[in-house]
């Protein structure tokens, strides 16, 4: 039953951040890359929820466009159901893109403020041609119905929704096509938390009901906990770790979950002692040497500054980190 | 019990319309204590921003103060001609936006911003300002002040950008920061510095803050007490600890229930039906009873007040009323 839906790997993306010609020619400048996504490589199981998590810069938007087939990578694999995505195909990618759809972060901005809501649910059943006539205003009055949201509320338009309802209506419109498997980027920074709860147990009802396979990012560290099987923790385009979210939360490995963790307020007031945030995230025009994380590391050593650190193994997962290397040569000599 | 440094008395806000009179804040009444930091915690819309415009004396037109009184250490300021308001502002109550690059003017570098502050609030040389400019900015942690003083705004990260600003808000010296969602446009990471230093600044100085902010974890962090908003209305209000373990008000409850936290393992979220009513459509009575799970036909009719509980607590809820409990015992 745990067969792969998605898995990804080596995904990188540059992109050309170089100023225009002449002003290189006169000023003497190399061409610029940022590299948004370095080498990326995970799996996502069918039924689950992998998320993704990570400050601004950290890449999570650039990987879910890549999946989605929004942004082209610059090398690196994507397979869906085994099936390569094939960039440069029109066709396949359009039978590929039926099966997986995504739910924005601004729903003021997702939703196209001229069209009536049902005009916007239906779109992709017109564009994939799955129904005709008056079984798509039935269906569309059906995922409406899905959403909490009424039948009758499809002749409004979005501006008539509060923050809430438009993200209900984005939702409704990604399940329309009757997808597998959902980029949900972001899909409740923009809503008051009372709001949140109610689309955070809309997804799940959902997932459960329709056994969706969700792809989460977010920057928020206890959405992820709440709503996810396994997460990964990305770092300047990097995944540093990825572990069961359990696992995660009680016993972090790279240095960089931990501090993640940290900096997160304390709402039960429980008191619990923690270690102070340094630092921000690098530029990542130009990022440190060896592994990106080491300027603002605690646990620094010599080999951090020059080599950068492979996926060690860990109990749920893997974390790229050279104290794993050390500790693995250490268990080894016992 | 001394004179609080603040006092909010009953204040009103409202904004005329062609379709009638809005009323953004309804009778809204608290007290920040000598070197206290009162949170203020509310969805949007909830009129948080707009308490704090009010105080300071910053409400965008037609938005007004129809009635009501702000006193700030014994003296009233809801009613100052506008120069004179213009003195206590930035001098007597300092200001921390959300977003630190439109509070921050683009064209001039940090020490002129810094130095124009200093000098119209206080008699000191151009010179001396300087000085204190640095002192102020080392003190926020920016990392090589003396140098980095002469960058303009666009040199720094946001996170050293909120500094800057937190910089700029102490630089008079003020009695009372009040600081409006001032990590929001910020990382977690980045979040749980800038808090530390507004803490820790404020306390060193015992300049008292308000602390305006949707998201609860900062106020835990940071607040002795919590005012909790709802539709222009205070919920509740009472020590940080007390209200965020022990909620009275449904509203205040039903968003403490919605928060997903790291430790919590609850399959579901708590949910509060329904969204926070527009202010043309706030409801006869309790303005929360459409949403309310306890909601009892007093709440229909009447509006309730803030009603004082045990441990300084307030609540505005006829749940908490003592006829009630006779009636509901009887």
């Amino acid at each position: 039953m745990a067969d792969v839906l998605l898995s990804v790997e080596g995904l990188t993306r540059r992109f050309d951040v170089s100023k225009p010609w002449l002003n290189r020619v006169i000023e003497r400048e190399e061409r610029q890359f940022l590299t948004a996504s370095e080498s990326v490589s995970f799996e996502i199981k069918r039924g689950e929820t992998f998320a993704l998590v990570g400050e601004s810069g950290s890449g999570k938007s650039t990987i879910a466009k890549m999946i989605v087939g929004l942004l082209e990578p610059s090398a690196g694999v994507i397979k869906f159901d085994g099936q390569e995505m094939d960039f440069a195909s029109g066709a396949a990618m359009r039978t590929l893109r039926r099966r997986f759809q995504m739910i924005f972060q601004d729903p003021f901005a997702s939703l196209n403020p001229r069209w009536r809501v049902d005009d916007i649910i239906a779109e992709p059943i017109r564009t994939f041609g799955l129904l005709r006539g008056a079984e798509i205003s039935n269906e569309v009055g059906r995922l409406l119905d899905l959403v909490g949201l009424s039948a009758a509320d499809g002749t409004k338009f979005p501006h008539e929704f509060s923050g809430g309802q438009r993200q209900r209506i984005a939702i409704a419109r990604a399940l329309s096509s009757k997808p597998e498997f959902i980029v949900c980027d972001e899909p409740t920074s923009a809503l008051d938390v009372s709001v949140q709860a109610q689309i955070l147990n809309l997804m799940r009802d959902l997932q459960d009901e329709f056994g969706l396979t969700y792809l989460l990012i977010s920057h928020d560290l206890s959405v992820v906990r709440h709503m996810a099987n396994r997460i990964g923790v990305l770092y300047l385009g990097r995944l540093v770790e990825v572990a069961e979210s359990k696992r995660l939360f009680t016993d972090p490995q790279h240095p960089y979950t931990r501090m993640l963790l940290d900096a997160v307020p304390d709402l039960a007031l429980s008191g619990r002692r923690r270690m102070p945030v340094t630092g921000e995230i690098p530029n990542p025009i130009n990022p440190p040497s060896g592994c990106t994380f080491h300027p603002r590391c605690p646990k620094v050593m010599d080999i951090c500054k020059t080599q950068n650190p492979r996926d060690f193994p860990t109990a749920t997962g893997t974390a790229a980190c050279h104290l794993l290397s050390q500790e693995a040569a250490v268990s080894g000599t016992d | 019990m001394a004179t609080p440094l603040l006092s909010v008395r009953d204040l009103i806000v409202e904004f005329p319309t062609r379709r009638g009179t809005l009323r953004a804040l309804d009778r809204v009444s608290f007290d920040i204590a000598e070197g206290e930091v009162l949170g203020m915690v509310g969805e949007s819309g909830a009129g948080k921003s707009l308490t704090g415009a009010a105080i300071i004396g910053l409400l965008e037109p037609p938005g007004r103060i129809a009635s009501g009184e702000i006193w700030l250490r014994g003296e009233r300021i809801d009613n100052l001609p506008r120069e004179k308001m213009r003195r206590i502002r930035g001098r007597r109550i300092g200001m921390v936006f959300q977003d630190p690059l439109t509070s921050l003017n683009p064209l001039y570098t940090v020490a002129e911003q810094l130095i124009e502050t200093i000098r119209t609030h206080m008699d000191v040389s151009e010179k001396e300002a300087r000085k204190r400019a640095v002192a102020l900015l080392d003190r926020v942690g920016i990392p090589a002040a003396a140098r980095r003083i002469d960058d303009y705004p666009h040199h720094f990260s946001g996170g050293m950008r909120q500094r800057v600003v937190i910089a700029l808000a102490l630089a008079a010296e003020p009695e009372l920061v009040i600081a409006d969602e001032p990590t929001t446009a910020l990382d977690v990471s980045v979040q749980a510095q800038i808090i530390d230093v507004l803490k820790e600044i404020c306390a060193e100085r015992g300049a008292s803050v308000l602390l305006i902010t949707h998201d609860m974890g900062v106020i835990a962090e940071t607040a002795d007490r919590v005012a909790v908003l709802y539709a222009g209305r205070l919920a509740e209000i009472g020590p940080v600890r007390d209200v965020i373990q022990n909620a009275e008000h449904p509203y205040t409850a039903g968003l403490m229930g919605s928060i997903p936290t790291l430790t919590q393992t609850a399959e579901r979220l708590t949910q509060i039906p329904g969204a926070m009513p527009r202010l043309n459509a706030i409801p006869q009575g309790c303005a929360f009873n459409p949403r309310c799970p306890k909601v009892f036909d007093r709440c229909y009719r009447d509006q309730p007040n803030l009603i004082a509980r045990a441990d300084g607590r307030q609540v505005s809820c006829w749940l908490y009323d003592a006829q009630v409990k006779e009636v509901s015992h009887g």
